[in-house]
Formats: C-alpha cells, sequence, structure tokens
C-alpha cells in the first residue's frame, strides 16, 4: 500500500511542495518528503529558509502559503530534499513592539524551537564565522538508532548511587588516558572506572546545545579564552551539544549520545541529565536572536508589564514555563528525551521557577510540575528538582511533589558540613538529615499526594557542581575565583568550609592527614545517610579547582578532574570505593519509608536508634560534637516474612546486619559504649576514618572482629562503622 | 557459501547511498553473501552507516551476510563511537576474509 496523500500539490522555485501536517513539531521525515511544522501565535508570516550544508547564502526561501497555516500553526511538506545536506530556519514576521512583549523581526534567521540536530558549533571553542547570518543551525535529524534489547533501567531510586559529572571535565584532562577527550564517547571509555568505583548513575551537567562562547572573555590572570563550559544556558530544547560529541564535526551527536546511554546501560548504569528550562542563551534585551525572541517572544518569555525580561534565573530572561505551549514544549521535550535516547531521569535546574505563573508568582499546584509528576511516558522517570531560584523563592520540603519529585536537599549540604567543621549548633539538624530528612519529607499537604514523600525524595550531597570540590571544601576558608574575572565578587560566600590549619595546598603532613580524614568522614556521612547519595565527579580522587567555588567557565586544569590524583590520593579513591559497596550491600542504609524508631515486629530491638557514648542516651556526649546510631537488619525483610521471629525469614529476603556509627567530631578521642547484639552475633570494624590506611577501611563481608565489644575509642574528628554480624 | 564482492569508492553518503545500497541488494537477492571492500573509502555519513546496517539486516533477514573489509582508522573511528561497529564482521583484506570464511 502506498499512502496517497504523499504527491505535491503545489511547486515553488522547482521544489515540490504540500500542506504539511501541524503535528509533530519540528522537521520530521514522512516518506520521501520533509514535513516542517512551527508555531506562533503573534506572528502573522512565516518563511521556510533552507541552506545546503554549512553555506552562508540559502539555496531558498519559501513562504509558508494560506493553506499551509492551521490555527496559529506554519506547516509544509517539501519534498525530495538531500536531507543530509539542508540546513533549514525560519524568517517570521510579525510586530516589534517590546512593550506589548512583540520583538518579530523578519531580517533574522531564527532556530527552530524543536530542532533535534544542531550546528555551528560543532567542534569546542572553534571560532565561528561571526558575520554568519544564521549562527545555530537546524538539521533534519536520523531517529533509527539501533537500541537492540535497551530501555532505561528502572533502578529503584533509593538504590541509586549518583555521580554528578561534566561531560568535558570528566576527560579533559591530560592525564584521563581516553582517545577521546573530553566527549560522549570519552565517557564510555571510563566505564570500567565508573563500575570500579561502584556508582550505578551518573547525572549528567547540560549537554543539551549551547554556545561556549556565550560572553566568552580572556582571562584576567593568563588570557586563556573563558567559554561558558558549564552549559546552563540553552540554544536548543531537543538536541544535544554538539562539541560534546567527537564525532560532532560529522554531526553524529545524536548517534553518539545514544551509543553512550545504550553503553551505560549495558553495565548497570542510569542517565539523569541535568536540564535547564529556566531561561534561554538569548539572555535580556540585549541579546541575540536565536530562536524564541524571534518566534514567539511573548509566548517564550516571562515579561515585565512594559515588556523587559522577568531574571527569576539570574540569567537575563526566564522561560515562561506555566504559558500552555511552553509547558507542552517542556513535556514534549522531556518525553523526546525519554522516548528516543533512553534518558533514566532528569534533575532540573533552578526548578522553583517552573512553579511560577506567566507574572512570576508562585502557584500553590503548579501545572507544569503536576503534568510532569502524572505524564505517562514518564511514569517511571526520575524527577529530581533544584528545588530554589535566583528570584528568592526556597522550597526543600514543600517542592510540589505529588509523590513523585524528589529534590537536591540543600539542608544536608549544609548541616553536614557544618558537623564536619565541628559546628556545635548543628547536631538536632544532622540528625534529620541521617534519616532522611523526616521533618522535610515525611509528611506533604495531602493536595500534593497525601501522605509523606518517603525516603526518596531526598537526593543527598555534600558537594556539587556549585562550590568547592570536597577536596577544597577541607582546604579553603573562603572561595578563591580572581580567574573567573569577576574580582572574586562571584560565587558563593557562606561555604561553610574549613582548610584544617592552612588556606591552600601544604606540605604539611599533619594538615594533609586530617583533610584526607575529613574527606573520609564526608563521604561516610553521605553513604550511612537515608536516602539518594549524590557524589561530585573527582571527588572519589581528592580533586581540587584550587580553591575556585564556581569554576563555570574554568575550560582547563582549573575545572578538569585531573587524574594523576588517583593515584596520589589513592586512599581517598579505595575508601569511596569500598563505602559505596558498602552501602550497596546493606539494604539497611537504604529503605524506602522513614524510620519508626520503636520495635514495631517485636525482634527484641528498634529499627533505629539513636546512642550516645553511653549506649541508649542520645543526649549523653561532647558538646554536641559526638552522636551514634544503630541499625537493625531484621527490620529489612518484608513484615509478613518475619512475623516476629527472625527465623523464619525467608531465604530470598535474608535480615541485613546490624550497623552501628559512631561520630565524634570533637577535637578530641572518645570513648562510646556500645549496644548489646542479639544473641550469636557480635560487632566487627568495617571503617575508622581516624585510622591511617589501610587500616581505614575494610571490604564489604570481610570486617574484622573487634575485642572489645563493649566499647569502641573514637578518635578526633573520626567515624566508626561496626557491623554487627555472626563470627565466622 | 557464495559470496560476492562490492567495492567502495572513496565516500559512502547520500549523494551515492542508492548505488551502494541496490548494489548490494542485488548480491544478496541472488542469494549470496556480500563482501564490503571498504579499502578506498574514508568517509562514512550518517546516510551510510544506515546503509551498512540496513543492508546487514536485509542479509541476515535472508540468511546471508554482509562482511566489512579494511575499514580504514577513520571510518573504524566513526562506527566505534556512533555505536554501528558492534553490528559487524571485519576483516583487514578480502583475502582473509574469503579465507576465513569459508
Amino acid at each position: 500500500m502506498h499512502r496517497v496523500d504523499l504527491f505535491p500539490t503545489h511547486k515553488y522555485q522547482g521544489l515540490k511542495l504540500r500542506t504539511g501536517r501541524p503535528y509533530p513539531f519540528g522537521a520530521t521525515v514522512i516518506g520521501n518528503a520533509v514535513n516542517f511544522s512551527v508555531y506562533s501565535r503573534y506572528a502573522t508570516d512565516c518563511t521556510l529558509v533552507l541552506f545546503h550544508n554549512r553555506e552562508e547564502k540559502p539555496f531558498i526561501e519559501i513562504p509558508f502559503f494560506k493553506e499551509f497555516r492551521l490555527g496559529n500553526v506554519f506547516s509544509m511538506m517539501v519534498f525530495d530534499l538531500d536531507y543530509e545536506n539542508i540546513e533549514y530556519g525560519y524568517r517570521m514576521d510579525g510586530p516589534f513592539c517590546p512593550e506589548e512583549g512583540h520583538r518579530f523581526d523578519k531580517s533574522k534567521i531564527l532556530l527552530d524551537p524543536y530542532a533535534k540536530l544542531i550546528v555551528g558549533r560543532d567542534v569546542w571553542g572553534k571560532q565561528p564565522n561571526w558575520d554568519s547570518l544564521y549562527q545555530y543551525r537546524a538539521r533534519v535529524v536520523f531517529d533509527d538508532f539501533d537500541w537492540e534489547n535497551d530501555l532505561p533501567l528502572e533502578t529503584p531510586v533509593n538504590d541509586l548511587i549518583v555521580y554528578e559529572m561534566h561531560v568535558r571535565n570528566f576527560t579533559c584532562g591530560a592525564a584521563a588516558g581516553v582517545k577521546h577527550r573530553g566527549t560522549f564517547a570519552g565517557i564510555i571509555e571510563k566505564i570500567p572506572y565508573l563500575l570500579e568505583l561502584g556508582v550505578n548513575c551518573v547525572e549528567l551537567m547540560p549537554i543539551h546545545e549551547f554556545d561556549e562562547f556565550e560572553n566568552f572573555k580572556p582571562s584576567p590572570i593568563d588570557g586563556h579564552p573563558l567559554y561558558n563550559l558549564w552549559g546552563y544556558s540553552n540554544v536548543g530544547f531537543f538536541a544535544p551539544k554538539a562539541a560534546y560529541a567527537s564525532s560532532g564535526r560529522f554531526s553524529m551527536q545524536v548517534d553518539e549520545l545514544k551509543n553512550l546511554v545504550k553503553r551505560l546501560h549495558a553495565n548497570g548504569i542510569e542517565v539523569i541529565l541535568d536540564v535547564v528550562f529556566n531561561h534561554t542563551a538569548e539572555g535580556d534585551q540585549r541579546g541575540p536572536y536565536i530562536s524564541y525572541r524571534g518566534i514567539d517572544n511573548k509566548t517564550y518569555y516571562m515579561l515585565t508589564p512594559d515588556g523587559y525580561y522577568f531574571n527569576f534565573s539570574g540569567c537575563g530572561n526566564t522561560l515562561n514555563c506555566n504559558n500552555p505551549n511552553v509547558r507542552d514544549m517542556i513535556v514534549e521535550s522531556l518525553r523526546y528525551w525519554v522516548t528516543d535516547y533512553h534518558i533514566d531521569g532528569f534533575r532540573f535546574d533552578l526548578a522553583a521557577i517552573l512553579g511560577r505563573d506567566q507574572n512570576g508568582n508562585p502557584m500553590s499546584n503548579p501545572p507544569l510540575l503536576e503534568s510532569l509528576a502524572h505524564d505517562p511516558i514518564l511514569g517511571k522517570t526520575k524527577l529530581i528538582a533544584e528545588a530554589w531560584d535566583a528570584g528568592g523563592l526556597y522550597q526543600v520540603g514543600s517542592f510540589p511533589s505529588w509523590g513523585r519529585w524528589a529534590e537536591w536537599n540543600g539542608k544536608f549540604r549544609d548541616s553536614i558540613r557544618r558537623f564536619l567543621k565541628s559546628d556545635e549548633h548543628v547536631l538536632a539538624d544532622v540528625k534529620e538529615r541521617i534519616l532522611g530528612s523526616p521533618d522535610l519529607y515525611a509528611s506533604q499537604l495531602s493536595s500534593f499526594g497525601g501522605t509523606g514523600r518517603g525516603l526518596k525524595a531526598s537526593v543527598n550531597f555534600v558537594t556539587a557542581h556549585d562550590g568547592f570540590t570536597l577536596m577544597d571544601l577541607v582546604s579553603y576558608n573562603s572561595k578563591h575565583n580572581e580567574a573567573n574575572g569577576e574580582d572574586n565578587r562571584d560565587g558563593e560566600n557562606n561555604n561553610n568550609s574549613w582548610n584544617c590549619g592552612w588556606e591552600g595546598p601544604t606540605d604539611d603532613a599533619d594538615i594533609n592527614r586530617l583533610r584526607h580524614r575529613q574527606v573520609k568522614n564526608a563521604v561516610t556521612l553521605l553513604m550511612v545517610s537515608q536516602g539518594i547519595p549524590m557524589v561530585l565527579s573527582g571527588d572519589e580522587m581528592g580533586n581540587s579547582q584550587q580553591g575556585n567555588n564556581n569554576a563555570y567557565c574554568q575550560d582547563n586544569e582549573i575545572a578538569w578532574i585531573n587524574w594523576n590524583d588517583l593515584e596520589k590520593n589513592a586512599d581517598i579513591f579505595r575508601y569511596f570505593k569500598q563505602m559505596i559497596r558498602f552501602r550497596r550491600r546493606h539494604k539497611v542504609l537504604r529503605y524506602d519509608d522513614h524510620l519508626s524508631h520503636t520495635d514495631y515486629r517485636n525482634l527484641g530491638l528498634p529499627d533505629f536508634s539513636w546512642h550516645g557514648v553511653k549506649a541508649w542516651h542520645p543526649e549523653s556526649g561532647y558538646n554536641n560534637l559526638t552522636a551514634a546510631f544503630m541499625l537493625n537488619g531484621q527490620y529489612t525483610t518484608p513484615a509478613s516474612v518475619v512475623g516476629g521471629f527472625p527465623a523464619d525469614t525467608s531465604p530470598l529476603s535474608p535480615p541485613d546486619d546490624f550497623i552501628y556509627v559512631a561520630m565524634n567530631m570533637h577535637w578530641e578521642m572518645h570513648g562510646f559504649e556500645l549496644p548489646h547484639l542479639p544473641e550469636g552475633l557480635a560487632w566487627h570494624v568495617f571503617a575508622n576514618t581516624g585510622m591511617e590506611p589501610p587500616a581505614d577501611i575494610a571490604v564489604p563481608g570481610e570486617e574484622p572482629l573487634i575485642d572489645n565489644q563493649h566499647e569502641v575509642l573514637v578518635g578526633p574528628r573520626s567515624i566508626i562503622i561496626l557491623v554487627g554480624k555472626e563470627t565466622r | 557459501m557464495n559470496t560476492e564482492i562490492y567495492k567502495l569508492g572513496e565516500e559512502l553518503d547520500s549523494f551515492n547511498y542508492q548505488e551502494v545500497q541496490d548494489g548490494i541488494l542485488a548480491i544478496l537477492e541472488k542469494g549470496c553473501s556480500a563482501v564490503l571492500d571498504m579499502t578506498a573509502c574514508n568517509y562514512v555519513s550518517s546516510t551510510g552507516l544506515r546503509v551498512l546496517l540496513y543492508t546487514k539486516k536485509m542479509a541476515a533477514s535472508k540468511g546471508l551476510k554482509l562482511y566489512l573489509v579494511g575499514v580504514s582508522a577513520e571510518v573504524k573511528d566513526i562506527m566505534d563511537v556512533t555505536g554501528f561497529d558492534g553490528f559487524f564482521d571485519t576483516f583487514d583484506t578480502v583475502e582473509e576474509c574469503l579465507q576465513q570464511i569459508q
């Protein structure tokens, strides 16, 4: 059978045309035609502009005839295009009337907001032709990647160990030892490393197309170029960053990224994308015309009553997320990444903006967030909010979730950092964080899904791309961002960091020992806390950014991971690796629901208990700098199986071990009295950050028995983890 | 097994894909496996990659094979990073290929 509606009805300058299909938006191959469809509520006319690849001048401009319009959509089919060799754009005509929100300019050639393949910045740092009329150029995508049997992994949320990574920073360093440095293919080469570390999810900092030359300037220190390295500035919401693909020069970034996802999945590693739906790269009224401003300014942007750009993002403009059409675009973009790229989850940058109405006011039931929470295609996709914005909205603990959204738990970061530097006023808060922040997530208003959000709502982290690396957190009291060219004014001032006695690198062995111990303390607290742990890439080898806590523009050794650190800080890597294995081994560290602190099944001991330097006396200790807790592994079995008798447990889900953690952030040693274990079990030591390697950590499952079963001595600023299990 | 050799030019892209695809399919139509001699080829575009995988799958559907021979380092690299490499049996030379598949 052949379709009867794929015959041309029009001819224009030698090209054969037909009325297009308004849906889907973008450029779609249908038979021997390409269907071009674009909407604009306020445009009066639209022209399709076609180029041969990389040519400055278009070879044809085709107006959308009256019969090519339906509602506010312009669509046409163009037949017999060699679409591998076509770039397309639009000219939009309409009012230029900024005070009413309109900025149409038909002299500009505009990128399709639904472009799935964008060229023009194909090789990182290669100067484009700045005089070119059309900078970021849409192409028709090949969407027939052969996934074989791959699908998103759907790993249970509480089993995730997230590894936040930047595509360039991860493998650009000279010592990375990969063939394709700084690219998707480079990450593939490092999969064995990720497996050894033990993480099962990579969160990629923005990989949507952006322009590294945005706000490009020379460094005040040595004149090298300061690029937009991080890419929190979208050119397109449907296209991958070309220059992140080693094959970007051949415009094969789509296949290369898909291959990365497929290969990670084959190794049990999920992929979360950091997505930036709060603003675009067009900036404010002084910025360039890339797409949205010229296609339909009033639809895409939140505008002040006099037509200027609201700036809740801190980046010049704010995407009009709760305009119904923009909302649809966001939903379509996310569906596309899940459907076509098999993406497992998204982390939404400055997500609080997604809950603001078209005038910028926070909404109580934001329709966009509700749509995403209930979307069928995103039904098992992880949704993680950075629950604040640059306009002062802070929603950690109150982000509208409908039981689906998790949050970057900024309070975990702040409390744990303060505890690490021996702040005596934070222990009560630290206890909440270790428990998965029940104060924030154990209940939420019924309108957002009824009962508590559970432990899967909290993404715990001590460090992330914003701020110090973990090694810098224990090496610097203040930020050192001079190289960013803003006189050290940029970046967070309130870091809760402590340099351990000297600002920056030192040869002092005692200070360096303490720094290593503090790094280990930090990852210990992260891995023994309930919730979803997230590690900043490079922290596992003590990577430093030389005190720069905002390295967004440092496309050099400052931000690139120094793989030589892997050898230099071998003890840190080993500690991370075993700590991650320990967490993955012990279900008792990865509960679904908040703990009850009671023995509700009459097993003899509660599911969770706080202790002090005296067992069962949490109040006993030193100035809020000491605390201990015990997790009861018997509670990891399903209630119906246990029935009050641990011996009855199913062989498929044996009870976990007991885990006891003693934390001493005081600068002196303290003895901790140990709680008694049930008959037949004894305490074994898994980790002691106060010990020199290799005695600082054991291989999980091979922990040595401790002689004294009644008390442990925990050294200054140290943490001990004991495992209560049968002695073999 | 009956095989026939098809020799590629310097490039495989949207300008010549139809001719190449038809050529390989014609070999398969005869009930022969195809040996694609890529020794002279230094560029395969997105279209070209799809011609390779499409004809390979067409061969498989007929119980036949498509072998790639003399894949240059540049082309190998493109296939490697885009994940197309995993689908093919490759050989350095036509002689080696014919010897091995006997």
